[in-house]
């Protein structure tokens, strides 16, 4: 796997604010064509896709028992330890309901907000409330938010949802591993929207029509959290918020670690996911806890897939994409450098090398060829 | 001024499926129902112009395959974000096997 850039260097402040979606470089991926464009897809018989797309309550239905089975085990045990004898023995209970209730809810969020978990809706949606709610997201926002980023992933000052930006924001992602950006973040859109007012970026992308429902989840969900804070003051301890709203702290960094392996340090402004997306081989434990979200490309590239029969579709494609990376550890043994190299060189991005007989990248445009270089539109202005 | 166009035999479409169809430079999308009646909608989602042939046909309801986007394509109706907008219907009949829509 190779990599392009050329050192060509804005300030770094200059670059970050091109992912501002209420900056001129919106407008400007609109005029160049790259919003809401065609992006390449795989060529897959529409009667295997039909088979691949086809939905099904049990395999969702008995992962979520699973998981929140596991959640109640495990912040059940770690409360009556704690409660019962104030042993530390609760600690280990406690940190592994935090990945479950803070960081696996991401999963659970995203494939429930696709609406492809379940067949059946109303346990679909059941489910994209409740972890909307653990993990932070306004429901409704975050929905366009996602929207948006499969229609544009990784279109500069159209993606609302670019994690690793160039240069990456170091400081600020590592010491979000402990939930320190996005916890201070949540609550403060909270008490925004309860005041019934979005972001410019969310008004970028939340239709009228649904405005009302932000303000009205993110007054409940404050009353949530309102409820917890009372309780833990009342009784003079800290456990309501260990279990309710903590986790998103002390639990938080395996989003980040599964996260940052989707498009970390791969090209922006591009209209083909096997130049912005990975897909890496993980255990039955991270592919469990991450709900298959380690197929990423295939997720990008045909959305209404569900979770479940990811692996056959990769079995697909898989001929027409670059070769999978063997582990999490192989993935962030190209993304460290990467996010590095992208501190000094911002049109740095990796490209992989495609298998041989694989349909080539889709690059219409040679703005398209993922270094990201400033648009006709900007640049005249 | 509408007409009834010749837009597929109905042996094309399987059961619970779909089919695109392009008229005068105008996008359709014909379905048949598990209990083989036909409808058709424009062949574009109302959110994102994506084509909706290459959704999934279920339970009555056509998925944008880019947004899972929802439609009762019986009535055209938008079933929640992110459509908003319902998608236009078209009337449908058969002919000695041939499905006509009503255009125009």
């Amino acid at each position: 796997m190779g990599g392009v850039g050329t050192g060509d260097v804005t300030t770094g402040r200059e670059r970050l604010e091109r992912y501002s979606l209420s900056g001129p470089e919106n407008q400007a991926a609109v005029d160049a064509g790259m919003a809401g464009a065609t992006w390449f897809r795989s060529a897959v018989p529409r009667k295997r896709m039909k088979e691949l797309m086809q939905r099904s309550d049990y395999p969702a239905v008995r992962d979520t028992i699973i998981w929140l089975g596991l959640i109640l085990l495990f912040g059940g045990l770690g409360t009556a330890l704690w409660l019962a004898w104030h042993s530390w023995w609760a600690v280990p209970f406690f940190l592994a309901y935090g990945v479950l209730y803070g960081s696996t809810s991401d999963s659970r969020w995203h494939e429930s907000g696709h609406g492809t978990a379940f067949k059946t809706r109303w346990i679909d949606e059941g489910l994209y409330q409740l972890a909307s709610f653990m993990i932070m997201r306004d429901p409704t926002t975050w929905r366009w938010s996602h929207t948006r980023h499969h229609t544009d992933t990784l279109v500069v000052g159209r993606d609302p949802e670019i994690a690793v930006m160039r240069p990456a924001r170091l400081a600020k992602l590592l010491v979000n591993y402990f939930g320190l950006v996005d916890v201070p973040t949540a609550f403060w859109l909270m008490f925004r929207h309860a005041a019934g007012r979005l972001t410019a970026d969310e008004a970028d992308y939340v239709p009228e029509s649904e405005r009302r429902r932000v303000y009205r989840t993110a007054r409940v969900h404050l009353a949530i959290y309102a409820v917890t804070i009372g309780l833990a003051i009342g009784f003079g301890s800290w456990l309501p918020v260990v279990l309710i709203g903590g986790p998103s702290l002390y639990g938080r960094y395996m989003l980040q670690v599964y996260g940052f392996t989707q498009h970390a340090g791969m090209g922006e402004n591009v209209l083909d996911h096997r130049l912005n997306t990975r897909t890496v081989k993980m255990c039955r434990l991270n592919r469990f806890l991450y709900w298959n979200m380690n197929y990423h490309v295939e997720h990008h590239m045909f959305p209404m897939v569900p979770y479940y029969r990811l692996p056959e579709l990769h079995e697909e494609i898989k001929h027409d994409c670059a070769p999978v990376y063997p582990s999490l550890w192989a993935a962030y043994k190209e993304i460290i450098p990467a996010v590095l190299r992208q501190l000094r060189d911002q049109e740095y991005y990796v490209r992989r090398e495609l298998l041989p007989g694989a349909a080539p990248f889709n690059e219409p445009t040679p703005l398209n060829d993922g270094r990201a270089r400033p648009l006709p539109a900007v640049a005249a202005a | 001024m509408s007409q009834w166009i010749a837009a597929c035999e109905a042996d094309d479409i399987d059961p619970e499926d779909v089919i695109p169809f392009e008229h005068n430079g105008s996008d359709y999308a014909i379905y048949r129902s598990p209990d083989d009646a036909y409808y058709a909608t424009d062949g574009h989602c109302t959110h994102e112009k994506t084509l909706l042939c290459d959704g999934l046909v279920m339970d009555g309801v056509i998925e944008c395959p880019k947004h899972n986007g929802r439609f009762d394509y019986t009535s055209g109706k938008a079933l929640g974000a992110p459509v908003l907008v319902d998608v236009r219907t078209y009337a449908t009949k058969v002919l000695d096997g041939t499905v006509y829509i009503e255009v125009g």
